[in-house]
């Protein structure tokens, strides 16, 4: 038996075209290559329509200049929240993937023609899915609650993107096997295939779920099933809905590692601990779902709080364990290249001029200190009740899924452009600030957000001030509000300027950019304190230190902070109902 | 990166690999608890709640 999978595995490998890629060394299959270019391209465009859905949203938002009717407001959230969560998203995390397997693993990838199929799949659903909300009358939102009724069309492409991603989820499956059979890799897979393993498995549970939903949904909405109970709806919805986000928790967690380890030759502090955090994940993260059902009266206590804090806070120690490794794994690798005076010289001297490591740095602080503390708050069955379907809500994941997901996939790009596409990056002065630029961005309109619903304003809701209603209103939200509004599309300005810049230059980069090849290879990368481009990322293997004190100062800083903050909103919450 | 020279005793390939390790390295044995997990503690138990609520005659 033996022998016949080796020799099936020969014929494949031998039909497989690979090149030797000069900055790494390592084989690259040029099918998985083509494939991860494709997927990188459709990521982007939808980037660019979903972000500028976004601007309008927020320029709409903003009282003063209250930009789109209300019609189009819903029809711009609409798009905004699909093109933007779902396809640049699932898009990119199709190409992370394909990398993670073929590219780390130097294996041939399983069945590309399949991987095809799943690409014309996706493109096909996406673009049959925008065509309806468009048209106008399918401004559901891209939860699609019933029983509100978007056109057939609109959840036949949903259900086709799907089935196309879980056709690169099989593929990603098929190359771990076909890699450890022809023993491309020698003991475990590195780190950062285990993350997208771990992507991988919960996309698996997110998109049965959405198949479970999204099917009966469409039948309904073409007459098929007279009635879809709402609460149903929304349990299994929220099983895809939240699940996808950790899909995305667990790629940038992957995609952090990665650049650690490109840029600056970080070793996992611990394959043992870090890969444990991945398990926390593919356990407990999709239970958090629950938290979406904090206030719905037809589920028990029970099922709410097993659900949001027993178990959901093992999947949070997971993150809080990838928010110490990762910074210490860095430290350890920069002390080990000598930067060791102090207890912050580690990072001061980082290569902050790399907009890989800095896209990567940003986004590790900014999802754990904005997301990470925002998010356990409103998952508190208790506090979720203040900030319930306020600007909270998309405060809060504007944090974790664009200052960490999109600005992560977005500094990986400056080396999967030079790496897989063969390119110098075009304009480096500006991919050096844009990092800053749209971070900076997204902070703020998390920020304000969440200020914004702490006041009391309402999310997806066109108008605060309702001129239109020519009464006084007993009740109106204080200046305050207004104000955040304002700084929150400011913010969006920065952001989307952010956003249009990483667009231009991945595209001019692509089509007018400098080749790579052995002279410039490495230089292509952006600067790095070494200079060599380390094998750490295709290796299993420790740092083998503990020493960090830089580290433990800014774990420090981030219980500190979690800390103060989350007891402030208990009081809030007892100024709510004061006890007399 | 050319061959490794084998710098493991010889005893080394005998050796067990740890339980978890072997866990983690079997990809089909996460991708099971990864469904069931969810599937039993969020879908199963809240759709058998929500079926359980009456309704108005
Ligand atoms: C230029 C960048 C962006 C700006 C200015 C922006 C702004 C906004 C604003 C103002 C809202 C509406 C809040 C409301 O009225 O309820 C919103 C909603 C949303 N945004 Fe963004 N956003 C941006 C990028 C992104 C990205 C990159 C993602 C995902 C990766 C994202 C995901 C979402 C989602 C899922 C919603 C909720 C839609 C809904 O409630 O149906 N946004 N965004
Ligand atoms: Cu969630």
């Amino acid at each position: 038996m033996t022998t016949a999978v080796a020799e099936t595995g020969m014929i494949g490998a031998l039909a497989t075209k690979f090149r030797i890629c000069p900055a790494t060394g390592l084989r690259v299959d040029l099918a998985a290559e083509r494939l991860i270019k494709a997927n990188a391209v459709a990521a982007v465009v939808f980037l660019a329509i979903g972000g500028g859905f976004g601007l309008l949203v927020a320029l709409t938002r903003w009282p003063a200049v209250h930009l789109l009717s209300s019609d189009l407001f819903y029809l711009a959230l609409t798009a905004h929240g699909l093109d933007v969560l779902l396809m640049w998203i699932i898009f990119f995390e199709m190409a992370v993937l394909y990398f993670a397997s073929a590219v780390i693993l130097s294996s041939r990838i399983a069945a590309p023609r399949w991987g095809w199929v799943g690409f014309v799949l996706m493109i096909v659903g996406a673009l049959m899915t925008n065509v309806a909300v468009l048209q106008g009358d399918s401004s559901v939102m891209f939860t699609s609650y019933v029983p509100m009724q978007a056109r057939p069309h609109f959840y036949l492409g949903l259900i086709l993107f799907a089935v196309g991603a879980l056709i690169g989820c099989f593929i990603f499956l098929g190359t771990l096997v076909i890699a450890k059979e022809e023993k491309t890799y020698e003991g475990s897979i590195p780190l950062v295939t285990f993350g997208a393993l771990t992507a991988c498995i919960i996309a698996v549970f997110t998109i049965a779920s959405g198949a479970i939903i999204l099917i009966p949904t469409f039948l309904w909405s073409v007459g098929y099933i007279g009635h879809i109970d709402s609460l149903m709806y929304k349990l299994v919805w929220w099983a895809m809905g939240h699940s996808s986000q950790q899909i995305n928790v667990s790629a940038h967690v992957a995609i952090w590692y990665l650049i650690a380890a490109v840029t600056v030759g970080a070793k996992p502090l611990s394959e043992k601990v870090s890969r444990t955090a991945f398990l926390l994940y593919i356990l407990f993260l999709q239970l958090a779902a629950a938290h979406h059902m904090l206030v719905e009266p037809g589920l028990s206590s029970e099922w709410k709080i097993v659900n949001t804090s027993y178990m959901m806070y093992l999947a949070v120690l997971g993150s809080m364990i990838h928010g110490m490794t990762v910074p210490g794994s860095i430290e350890a690798a920069q002390r080990k290249s000598g930067f060791t005076r102090g207890v912050f010289e580690w990072l001061r001297k980082a290569p902050w001029g790399n907009p890989a490591f800095a896209g990567m740095f940003l986004s590790l602080v900014m999802f754990g200190f904005l997301g990470g503390i925002s998010g356990v708050v409103l998952g508190t069955e208790q506090l979720n009740i203040m900030m319930h379907n306020t600007l909270y809500v998309p405060g809060h994941f504007h944090a974790t899924v664009v200052a960490g997901t999109t600005l992560a996939f977005m500094a990986v790009t400056y080396l999967v452009v030079p790496l897989i596409f063969q390119r110098e990056i075009v304009w480096p002065k500006l991919a050096k600030i844009q990092p800053y630029l749209f971070g900076i961005g997204a902070s703020g309109i998390s920020l304000f957000m969440m200020g914004a619903g702490t006041l009391g304003v309402a999310r997806r809701h066109w108008d605060i001030t309702f001129p239109a209603l020519d009464v006084t209103l007993p009740y109106g939200y204080s200046p305050a509000a207004s104000l955040m509004m304002g700084l929150n599309g400011l913010s969006a300005i920065l952001a989307a300027t952010g956003g249009v810049l990483y667009v231009a230059i991945v595209v001019a980069s692509i089509l007018f950019g400098k080749k790579v090849d052995a002279s410039n290879a490495v230089a292509a990368l952006g600067p790095m304190p070494k200079k060599v481009v380390h094998d750490a990322v295709a290796k299993y293997g420790d740092a083998g230190t503990w020493h960090l004190p830089g580290t433990y100062v800014l774990v420090g800083l981030f219980f500190t902070t979690f800390i103060l903050y989350y007891f402030v909103n208990w009081k809030y919450l007892s100024e709510l109902w004061p006890m007399q | 990166m050319a061959e490794q020279p084998k710098t493991d005793s010889p005893a080394a390939p005998l050796e067990r690999i740890p339980f978890m390790q072997r866990v983690l390295d079997n990809p089909f044995l996460l991708l099971f608890a990864g469904v069931v997990v969810p599937a039993v503690i969020y879908i199963l138990w809240g759709v058998m709640e929500i079926s359980q609520i009456p309704l108005v005659k």
